[in-house]
């Protein structure tokens, strides 16, 4: 559906990750394009979270191949890997703000770490990030205990975009969101892509999000992938895939229909 | 990225590594003069450098002139602000710092608080004590041992070397001290008295501060800071029987017990040191010990033991579930826990020490 050959961001070849007897991934083999929203979804214990740690660079996969910009990621050195890193915006499942920050201060965080700039021009960037991700700027003295949970994501949100990256993965995004605060947050995530031009993986189990955000799905299933466009997931044979999509198969085939739609 | 004479060029592409640079760029340029933009050999922006230079023209007291195309993400940052103003000066500044006498009286405030709370901490587990005494259920003897054991038996080892050493150091002092008067003989009865009435039992309460006072600070802190505590109320347990009382209970019982240990091995120290010093035989030893002590001496020691007990354990599992919010507020109350654990360990022994005076204990 995509332009005739989109440029690969994101390479995954072979990845065996296995934890004693247990093997979750058993030769997954994907690309994530530029600037396409990438869904991954799969059950409990399918190894969604091992696979957005191995693309992110916090384990090193028993065996096969990242390569991120065309650099393998899972042979290098501490500090090549840091470099990459700074490409990444990751927000995690609970948010994973520092409680003992106030929201401001874990926007700059980032910035104050890696870069030497004053202070007038750290206040000015977290106001910028706040405004991007739709919370008001009064909300950057509060700390993350008195946010609802809505605000904590787009906190840390915030927090992810704090260096302009490249690259956004997004675990859970929505999970524990009421459906207003998740649309909102999908329409966030869509106006970022297009703005910025970011190339976004999310984990996710909320099927709207799903449907209205991903370009693409990966279903890891049986320690292998299936990647598709959505309709084609859903119009997959596999047991599993049509026990997940089950029910809210009309509805989602409605809104994936419209999806394709917004494409290019 | 330069600015000279006021103007300011801007080449190639602008990433967020690139801040610094534009950040200083920009602060020489906000001090000429006329001023203006070269952005004609400028490539791709990043949104945070993009939005410090807008700010940077919007900050400008006269509009400079921008030769060049403005950044792309421009449209995108008018869009976001949808009409407010970009520049600083619009911001509303931060509230300020109160002044002294506010910050004083708030000061107050929190300690009275503080004071009140404990207070009320202190009437609520005896009240769940006095209704937990029903029946063995309430009473949760598992739990109790569990934290005796823990609290206890496991700090046998550091108790045990820590009254054998101070003994051992304080013998040796006395020995020294005494020997030019012919007086050798009365190390025996500084090391009893001070080993059985005091540092027997202080040493010890220390150690537990330090050891199982901050332990309990810490691990009722996370449940808080989990919501532990909370679905434990939810289920109609009460959290004080469960998690403070057993605690507090398990030291009160733990804390005498570590006692008799330090005192026994305390007594153990002088009385190797004086036979390797001062020649002193094993019976000469004890011979000399019984005239030393007085019957009442070694519960002068024991008696206090389980006040510190109740006071360590008070302090640590009222400082955990005080936690709120934040990790950094776990480890400034477990602090607290231990300190003030520590301060009330020594400041009863002083009392103590005047009330034993008064009653010639």
């Amino acid at each position: 559906m995509a332009a005739a050959t989109p440029a690969v961001i994101i390479s995954v070849r072979d990845l065996v990750n296995r934890f004693g007897q247990q093997t979750v991934h058993d030769g997954v083999s994907f690309d994530v394009h530029a600037g396409e929203v990438f869904g991954i979804v799969g059950g409990s214990g399918s190894g969604k979270s091992v696979l957005l740690k191995t693309m992110l660079g916090l384990r090193k996969p028993d065996s096969g191949v990242v390569e991120v910009e065309g650099h393998d990621i899972t042979c290098m050195s501490d500090r090549e890997l840091r470099a990459v890193k700074q490409r990444y915006g990751v927000t995690f499942q609970h948010g994973a703000l520092f409680t003992s920050l106030t929201v401001t201060e874990n926007v700059i965080l980032p910035m104050v770490e890696l870069l030497a700039l004053e202070e007038a021009t750290l206040q000015s960037l977290a106001e910028l990030r706040l405004r991007m991700v739709g919370l008001p700027v009064e909300a950057g003295a509060k700390f993350p205990a008195q946010l609802s949970g809505g605000m904590i994501k787009r906190a840390a949100l915030a927090r992810a975009l704090a260096l302009d990256p490249a690259l956004l993965f997004l675990d859970e995004p929505t999970a524990g969101l009421d459906p207003i605060a998740a649309t909102a947050f999908d329409d966030l995530v869509l106006y970022l892509r297009r703005t910025l031009a970011l190339t976004v993986v999310m984990v996710t189990h909320d099927l709207d999000t799903l449907a209205r955000t991903c370009d693409r799905v990966a279903v890891l299933v049986d320690g292998k992938v299936i990647v598709d466009t959505l309709p084609g997931i859903v119009r997959s044979e596999h047991p599993w895939i049509r026990e997940y999509f089950h029910g809210a198969r009309g509805r989602l085939m409605a809104a994936a229909g419209e999806g394709e739609n917004r494409g290019a | 990225m330069d600015s000279a004479a006021g103007r300011l060029t801007l080449a190639g592409d602008c990433r967020a590594a690139d801040l610094v640079t534009l950040e200083t760029a920009l602060r020489e340029w906000a001090g000429a003069g006329s001023r203006s933009v070269d952005l004609a050999a400028a490539g791709r922006f990043d949104i945070g450098p993009a939005w410090i230079l807008k700010r940077a023209i919007a900050d400008a007291a006269t509009p400079p002139a921008v030769s060049g195309s403005l950044p792309a993400h421009f449209n995108y940052l008018d869009e976001l602000l949808a009409g407010a103003s970009v520049r600083t000066a619009d911001i509303a500044p931060p509230p300020r710092e109160p002044a002294g006498l506010v910050r004083l009286g708030r000061a107050l405030e929190v300690r009275s608080e503080n004071w009140y709370e404990a207070l009320t901490y202190g009437g609520k587990l005896i009240s769940t004590a006095g209704s937990a005494w029903r029946s063995w259920k309430h009473l949760r003897i598992a739990s109790v041992v569990r934290h005796a054991y823990e609290t206890g038996y496991q700090a046998v080892p550091v108790v045990a070397v820590i009254a054998f050493l101070i003994s051992v150091i304080s013998a040796y002092i006395s020995a020294q001290q005494l020997r030019p008067y012919g007086g050798e003989i009365y190390t025996v009865d500084i090391v009893a008295l001070g080993v059985l009435r005091e540092l027997g039992v202080l040493l010890t309460a220390i150690m537990v501060a330090g050891r199982t006072g901050s332990a309990y600070a810490a691990e009722l802190g996370v449940m808080k800071l989990n919501d532990e505590v909370d679905a434990l109320e939810s289920m109609g347990i009460d959290p004080y029987e469960v998690l403070v009382l057993p605690r507090v209970l398990g030291l009160i019982i733990a804390l005498p017990l570590l006692t008799i240990i330090a005192d026994f091995m305390g007594l153990f120290g002088g009385a190797m040191l004086t036979r390797y010093l001062i020649d002193l035989s094993w019976p000469q030893f004890f011979t000399r010990l019984d005239e030393a002590i007085a019957p009442t001496t070694f519960w002068a020691g024991l008696v206090k033991a389980p006040v510190f007990g109740l006071l360590i354990g008070l302090t640590g599992t009222l400082r955990g579930l005080q936690v709120r919010e934040s990790s950094r507020e776990l480890g400034r109350l477990t602090t607290v826990a231990v300190v003030q654990s520590i301060f009330l360990v020594i400041f009863a022994d002083a009392l103590f020490a005047i009330l034993f005076l008064e009653i010639d204990f």
